[in-house]
């Protein structure tokens, strides 16, 4: 759906998959939460295992491999593959960065965060960095709109961001190290950032000052 | 304002554990077991009394959906809980999830209860990895402690509460491609009927709820309905979360009673409007999908379902995204109508050839490159799309456009006649 797949890094398309030892105990788990006949429920969490397992993409034998293992003909499984957006149908960076660019991001400054993207990494939306190292992609409403502007790398929202706070994250990234996940501008998640203004005996207690 | 003592959600930033020793020293699971001995028919009556509407955005009866579940059923029926947060400006169920995830749990077997339902379907969305780590925590602490599973909470009924991960696709916040998602397809909203109470996932009854309506019930019960339906007005009662983005000098998220005056929202828990109240250009509401309102209507309207529809617009899921002066404010619209053209399932030709028309009319009209009948045969196209899809996305993709047209026009027939000025001017400059 995401017309951002397409410069992904030269990576060779692999001949073959199977599940991991580790992957295949997850996989049965997964499927024990479905009724009896009814396992081609598991195809989206095992599409999202095999993705990990791939470093963040899904080779064609990869979804081949899922739906034979979930009993459905391989086109099912490449129909949900291609619907939603998680998957990557091409290989992307080590550090999938995913900037929020829907209204209440864009009215909080997500084309600074989108610009220090590109202009950090040297690379536009849609394109990886020559070393592999970071795929940066625009994306829709990721859900965290009160910590606007904000950014999903791998796992990871960053939230609260400037132009300078997006810099500091992918620096940290490319010295190896892991930034602070949530807001970057010292805020209390989805609290209020002068102080909570309800919850006040709660706030004490977790020594937080509340506003007023 | 609210009192802190009739907040429901008491650790929405976090600032206690969100498991299960944080939860019970906040009263969860405190009686459960006493609640279900009141039996199906007395929860549902007791929800109905509250007066809760769905959380979603709807804001239809809970306990009237409920009570269209069948009595009696042979095999599985199901609870489905809507955890795929996606209306852009809308962020409240993910802090239930991350800081609260035994209300919901709770939530589950009380409501799984009341409708008949063997186990619960809890649908988050992908990009919520930890909010779904802690959910997943919290349903394994309710296991080991007999709170769910057989006989949960030793009341003699088994309810299991299973969670799956979604992947990235707006459209699957519509309850029926919800249902589809579960099932391992694509995410494509089904035809009704049958609607989901007859035959929903598996093809069995079904009812799908939001997160927010089902972790408000355990505490509406233990306090009473008359607690709940004594807060807001009549028809509106309870309370609320409410997620207030954009340009306000604090955005935020926060519980609030229903009602509450807008001004008086953002003035009280966010710091204002940047530069000042008089520096409002226009709020939505209720989540991207409800018609923008002015600055004049936002001067005195109510936080609830029938005063936001009075004025044309909607509580939705009281996602406020608040627009100062310096706003293009076409833009803003445009870049929504990008958003539904991209979250279009395309399985509807109005939805998927007007979101993508939409939006490219949209993108003109920023920039001003149209001609003034456009805007009338843009509004007739939102009015072709509207009502005529299997979902209510293609409505969606609609409203905001329709706002923009009824509060905005001036601004939108401006820009059109200064494109032109412009254009004609420099044709007359070329020519000389």
């Amino acid at each position: 759906m995401s017309a951002a797949h397409s410069h992904g890094p030269a990576v060779a398309e692999p001949t073959s998959f199977e599940f991991s030892a580790e992957n295949l105990e997850h996989a049965k788990r997964i499927i024990a939460k479905y009724p009896e006949g009814r396992q081609q429920s598991a195809v989206m969490p095992l599409l999202d295992l095999a993705q990990r397992q791939c470093g963040g993409w899904l080779p064609k034998v990869a979804i081949d491999y899922v739906a034979h293992y979930l009993d459905m003909a391989p086109i099912r499984a490449l129909e949900v593959a291609s619907f939603y957006t998680m998957y990557n149908l091409k290989p992307v960076g080590k550090h999938f960065v995913q900037v929020c660019t829907t209204t209440p991001c864009w009215l909080r400054g997500s084309d600074e965060v989108l610009h220090a993207c590109e202009k950090k990494l040297g690379i536009k939306a849609g394109q990886t960095t020559p070393d592999g190292q970071f795929t940066v992609i625009e994306v829709e409403c990721l859900g965290a709109c009160v910590n606007a502007p904000m950014m999903q790398i791998g796992d990871d929202f960053y939230e609260d961001l400037t132009a300078e706070t997006t810099e500091k994250v992918l620096d940290a990234l490319a010295r190896g190290e892991k930034p602070t996940v949530g807001p970057q501008n010292g805020r209390l998640r989805s609290c209020p950032s002068g102080g909570p203004t309800t919850l006040t005996q709660s706030a004490l207690a977790a020594g937080v000052k509340p506003q007023n | 304002m609210l009192r802190d003592e009739d907040r429901i959600f008491t650790n929405l930033y976090g600032f206690e554990s969100p498991f299960l020793d944080g939860a019970k020293t906040r009263g969860d699971w405190s009686g459960t077991k006493e609640i279900l001995d009141l039996g199906r028919e007395k929860i549902i009556e007791l929800v109905k009394e509250s007066g809760l509407r769905g959380r979603g955005g709807a804001g239809f009866s809970t306990g009237m959906k409920w009570s269209f579940m069948p009595k009696t059923s042979n095999g599985p029926v199901y609870l489905v809980v809507n955890a795929d947060e996606g209306e852009p400006g809308t962020c409240k169920d993910r802090e239930i999830m991350r800081h609260d995830p035994h209300k919901l749990i709770e939530g589950c077997l009380i409501a799984g209860f009341a409708i008949g339902a063997t186990a619960t379907y809890i649908y988050i969305r992908g990009e919520f990895y930890y909010e779904a780590a802690n959910v997943q925590r919290a349903i394994d602490e309710a296991y080991a402690s007999g709170l769910i599973g057989k006989n949960a909470c030793g009341s003699g009924y088994d309810h299991d509460v299973y969670l799956h991960l979604g992947a990235g696709a707006y459209i699957c916040g519509e309850e029926t491609a919800l249902i589809e998602s579960i099932e391992g397809k694509k995410g494509q909203p089904r035809n009704k009927p049958p609607f989901p109470a007859m035959a929903g996932l598996y093809s069995r009854p079904t009812t799908v709820n939001n997160v927010e309506s089902i972790a408000v019930v355990p505490t509406i019960l233990r306090r009473g309905p008359s607690w709940f339906a004594g807060l807001g007005r009549p028809k509106n009662s309870g309370t609320k979360l409410f997620c207030i983005s954009g340009h306000v000098n604090q955005p935020a998220t926060v519980e609030e009673e229903m009602g509450i005056p807008l001004k008086e929202l953002i003035e009280k828990h966010c710091g204002g409007v940047r530069g000042g109240w008089d520096n409002l250009l226009a709020i939505i509401p209720g989540g991207s999908s409800v018609p923008l309102l002015p600055k004049e209507i936002c001067d005195t309207v109510l936080m609830d379902f029938d005063s936001l529809r009075e004025v044309r617009s909607g509580l939705g899921t009281a996602a406020v995204i608040v627009m100062d002066k310096s706003t293009d404010i076409v833009r803003a619209i445009a870049r929504l109508s990008k958003f539904y053209m991209h979250e279009s399932c395309g399985q509807c030709t109005p939805c998927r050839e007007g979101t993508g028309w939409m939006w490219r009319v949209m993108e003109r009209l920023v920039k001003g490159n149209a001609r003034v009948e456009e805007i009338d045969m843009l509004l007739d196209v939102t009015k072709q799309v509207e009502g005529h899809t299997i979902c209510a996305l293609g409505d969606a993709a609609a409203w905001p456009i329709q706002g923009l047209m009824r509060h905005f026009r001036p601004e939108v027939e401006r820009r059109i006649l200064e494109y032109r000025t412009h254009a004609e001017l420099g044709a007359r400059v070329a020519a000389e």
